[in-house]
């Protein structure tokens, strides 16, 4: 007994190794590590996704001999290791050729530190998933914040960065105190601290207040909107392969906690499905809108995480309205279609995080305007951001659609027989969906146009080279699951549906899931005729221009013929006539100086159009100044005179005295 | 039988474009071209050779094959009366909608890649108006599946009629309006934007092809005389009760294909472009009148109070 719990202590060692070992082998360490986590859990859990029979059950493992410390995985975890696995694979896979500009500049302790903190988010993250104890689970909620701060401070030189990064800290442990505060209101009860208490809490109390707490604890985390206010500073601020991990994965860990609380609650369905759905329709729209003004790469897709986190959000958020109106086909669509992105989410988000990584060191800008042209200097780095959008925005074949086809399906359906306050719901609901589709393809006609296409706009991108490809190899694994998902979807879909029966026992899903199925095999046939038609046309296309004479001239300026790049489409004027449009709900600002009358040779100027962050002002900004200000008052108390110190001591017995006396203590 | 509505689709699109012109041509007094015109022009265009501009790359080369290629799998999923797409399920609307989605992804980001501020400024058009009208089919399509409890193209059509209910009728009226505004807006015709313009900045498609030429022209050409049939057979599903007869329903098919073209073809004789500002509020308008058919279905299923 001894000796295995000294076994496992020593295995808990050997991630310290890497602070040890020398520079060049620090990396071969933490991949062989981060594979070790994953081969291990995958064994535990590929059986759990591939079994469709209810009989699997949960596989429970203990960590310590004696005690009740267990991991606990049953499919849901088991989909979320798989999904947690698959990205931190690539993300490290992706970090060999990212980091190797920084191998030199950065000290060995930076390096460690950056690893191993790598390692412990891929870790906490399996736990996260696998823990059922709350203590336990709130610990590894920790680790994964603290580690995850570590990753996105890489860049602790500049004080932006560590700004960002200090801001994300804080605004973690406001969702951890909710956690706390949630798992010690329902652990009152019973006595133990756990996600079982919570059950046992949900089926003999009102399960909406409970539920609001976690919610609001994972929403920060998720990065639902109002509470996301820390995710487009921290994105950016992050190297790209944490970028990719954090946006990809990380920010899932919320839905996970959102999912794990969702499938025990009791009672109070509609109020519970209907904020869920409300919160997320608004973050879906709100968050792409306020994605297409960004003009930092990096930033503009943080805002479509929050769009992208929307989308599952509604997905969940149908599902639990299905368990309040006994509609088991919107169960299992809107809680699989919302799983299922999940899992998309992770493979097109990393990928395009990846690919703007690589842009960035090519180029050493963020900012689009100062891009173009890219496509023919990078055309994998190409390739993969294009793939990405066209995934991100739901287009068929890929993999985005078959997520977002499941939810509508489940609307559409429900449709039917619905009652008028149902059916109000479910076509807001559907417009929604529709315009964030509409806006995502706006955003990303925009970024990958600006980015790849037309003539470069400044020397940077002119002199950009293609990445090594180290760093692109990695990204083919994104890249192959986005389109076996779009092709292969029922694969996929059934896995993620037997989810969904394990967790809401319902009779009738088990039978509604096969027309499901069958729908999606049409979907890819239909998919699989579309690239047959492309690919016919375009053979027939390459043999007609054979015989045919081609030519190649400038691009036509309307009989201009003195054009530069500099005077080609903008980001800013690709979306002039949506600000104008959505101006009220974005508050774009112009910094400039107006040129005055009696100015007869102007000065250089410069003009700013930024595009502010409402609810980050609001309610985030505004209170913290406030705080800040209200603080400071208070410390002119603070004078470091002792006789200012006496005079407080003695003014507090006094106002313990007269309390006494007026027998108010 | 399946193949009905995809023959259906090419015989509308052969014939659309041409009478459209046509009736151009005799409301503005001219002798006018003969009603295959535009497929002339397209073969002419399949003569020549092809100028490509030095900045453009892969993007631009396969950008019209892609979208031509929506197009048609489009097709595949358009009934004709009873007889059923070629290609039906649950939910093949939004395939359907997603997948000229893509195709016109790759036609804006095609425009981007020529570097051209013209051309930059017609995908920004595109882009913007086409996100707004997004809504509005689905909106439509969500009051179909409320009425017929059906949700893929072909028993929506089928069961469209089927209950008997004549309130139905203002419904499929309304239908039929969202689809033709839906197909005037989509394809860049009056009074959104106007093809035959002379001015590059008051354009939104035609100025995203202007750099294209000869194979790729002519594959654009077809796609926006597909994506014209496609809704046409929309709007003849919704119009035509699929329990009439076959000859009945060719018959009409052809008569509400003629009709739609010299609507259009009217329409552009007789209106002036909107200014482009005022777009967005038009094509909002017609989300507008979407919601309307859903408060109909409200009102037909009686499911108000409940």
């Amino acid at each position: 007994m001894a000796f295995s719990a000294i076994i496992k202590a020593g295995l808990l060692c050997i991630p310290a190794l890497i602070f040890l070992v020398p520079k060049s082998w620090k990396y071969l360490l933490t991949l062989i590590l981060v594979l070790a986590g994953a081969v291990l859990t995958m064994i535990w859990s590929i059986p759990l996704l591939t079994d469709f029979t209810n009989t699997v059950g949960t596989k429970i493992i203990p960590l310590v001999s004696e005690g009740k410390l267990v991991l606990t995985i049953d499919r849901l975890s088991a989909f979320f290791i798989f999904v947690i696995n698959l990205t931190v694979i690539t993300g490290i896979l992706y970090a060999y050729g990212y980091l190797k500009p920084y191998r030199n500049s950065k000290s060995n302790i930076q390096l460690s530190i950056h690893y191993f903190s790598y390692l412990l988010l891929h870790y906490s993250m399996l736990l996260v998933v696998m823990l059922r104890d709350g203590l336990a689970f709130l610990i590894a909620w920790e680790i994964m914040a603290v580690s995850s701060f570590a990753l996105v401070i890489f860049d602790a030189e500049d004080k932006a960065t560590l700004k960002t990064g200090i801001r994300y800290l804080v605004q973690m442990h406001i969702g951890m105190f909710f956690l706390l505060m949630a798992f010690l209101i329902a652990g009152k009860e019973t006595g133990t601290v756990g996600f079982d208490s919570v059950g046992t809490y949900f089926s003999s109390h009102p399960n909406f207040g409970l539920f609001l707490l976690f919610f609001i604890g994972f929403g920060i985390k998720a990065g639902f909107l109002f509470l996301h206010t820390w995710l487009p500073d921290a994105h950016p601020a992050a190297p790209s392969h944490v970028s990719g991990v954090m946006s990809g994965v990380m920010i899932k860990m919320g839905i996970y906690g959102i999912l794990r609380v969702v499938f025990q609650v009791q009672n109070d369905f509609l109020s519970i499905g209907l904020t869920i759905l409300i919160v997320s329709i608004l973050s879906g729209i709100l968050g792409v809108m306020m994605a297409i003004m960004q003009h930092d790469i990096k930033r503009l897709l943080a805002y479509h995480s929050i769009e992208n986190i929307g989308i599952i959000g509604i997905g969940t958020g149908l599902g639990v309205i299905g368990l309040a109106i006994q509609n088991p086909f919107l169960i299992i669509t809107g809680f699989g279609g919302g799983l299922l992105h999940v899992l998309n989410h992770s493979l097109f988000k990393s990928l395009l995080f990846f690919s703007a990584g690589t842009v960035y060191q090519a180029t050493h800008t963020r900012n689009i305007e100062h891009l173009g042209g890219l496509a023919k200097k990078m055309p994998w780095t190409a390739l993969f951001f294009l793939i990405g959008s066209l995934a991100i925005c739901g287009l068929p074949p890929f993999n985005g659609f078959i997520s977002e086809y499941l939810i509508y399906i489940g609307m559409f359906r429900s449709l039917a027989h619905s009652s008028m306050y149902q059916s109000i719901i479910l076509i807001s609901t559907i417009v929604a969906l529709s315009l964030i589709g509409g806006l995502a393809i706006f955003c990303f006609t925009k970024a990958f146009g600006i980015i790849f296409l037309g003539e470069a706009r400044t020397t940077k991108a002119d002199e950009a080279t293609e990445a090594r490809f180290t760093s692109i190899l990695p990204q083919f694994i994104p890249v192959l699951f986005i389109i076996s998902i779009g092709l292969l979807s029922a694969w996929f879909a059934q896995p993620v549906f037997s989810i969904v029966q394990e967790a809401t026992p319902h009779p009738e899903t088990i039978i509604l899931t096969t027309p499901v199925l069958e729908d999606l095999r049409s979907i890819n046939f239909a998919g699989g005729i579309f690239i047959g038609l492309v690919i016919l046309i375009l053979l027939y296309r390459q043999r007609h221009l054979k015989s045919r004479h081609i030519a190649y001239e400038p691009t036509w300026g309307c009989g201009y013929t003195a054009v530069t790049p500099k005077q080609q489409y903008t980001a800013t004027s690709f979306v002039y006539n949506y600000n104008h449009l959505a101006k009220p709900l974005l508050q774009t600002r112009k910094i400039m100086e107006e040129i005055r009358e009696d100015e007869i040779f102007p000065e250089k100027r410069t003009f700013v159009s930024h595009s502010e962050d409402l609810i980050r002002k609001y309610l985030a900004d505004k209170p913290a100044n406030w705080l800040l200000s209200l603080l400071k008052r208070i410390a002119a108390m603070q004078t470091g005179k002792i006789q200012h110190y006496i005079l407080y001591a003695f003014l507090f017995m006094l106002l313990v005295l007269i309390l006494t006396y007026l027998k108010i203590l | 039988m399946n193949s009905a509505g995809i023959i259906a689709v090419f015989m509308a699109a052969l014939i659309f474009p041409g009478i459209i012109l046509r009736t151009k041509s005799i409301a503005s007094g001219r002798k006018g071209p003969g009603i295959f015109q535009p497929y002339k022009d397209i073969s002419v265009l399949l003569k020549k050779g092809s100028i490509f501009s030095t900045t453009t790359g892969t993007i631009f080369q396969i950008a019209p094959a892609i979208t031509l290629a929506s197009l048609l799998c489009a097709a595949f999923f358009i009934p004709f009366g009873k007889y059923g797409a070629l290609i039906s399920f649950d939910g093949d609307f939004i395939f359907f909608s997603y997948i000229i989605a893509l195709g016109r992804f790759f036609s804006i980001i095609a425009a981007l890649d020529t570097g051209s501020s013209f051309e930059g400024m017609g995908a920004n058009r595109e882009a913007f108006f086409s996100m707004l009208l997004e809504p509005a089919f689905f909106i439509l399509m969500a009051s179909f599946a409320m009425a017929t409890g059906y949700t893929s193209f072909t028993d929506i059509f089928i069961n469209f009629y089927l209950s008997g209910n004549n309130f139905m009728l203002i419904f499929g009226l309304l239908g039929i309006f969202v689809f033709l505004q839906t197909a005037m807006v989509e394809n860049c015709r009056l009074p959104v934007d106007d093809p035959k313009t002379h001015l590059e900045l008051t354009m939104i498609h035609e100025v995203m092809i202007l750099d294209n030429s000869g194979f790729d022209k002519a594959l654009i050409h077809l796609g926006t005389y597909l994506k014209f049939a496609l809704y046409g057979l929309l709007i003849f599903n919704l119009a035509v009760p699929p329990a009439w007869t076959l000859p009945v329903q060719i018959a009409c098919f052809l008569v509400i294909q003629v009709v739609l073209a010299v609507i259009v073809g009217l329409i552009e004789s007789f209106r002036a472009r909107n200014k482009m500002n005022k777009n967005p509020k038009y094509i909002l308008t017609i989300s507008g009148v979407a919601w309307i058919a859903f408060i109909v279905i409200l009102l037909v299923g009686e499911r108000f109070i409940n």
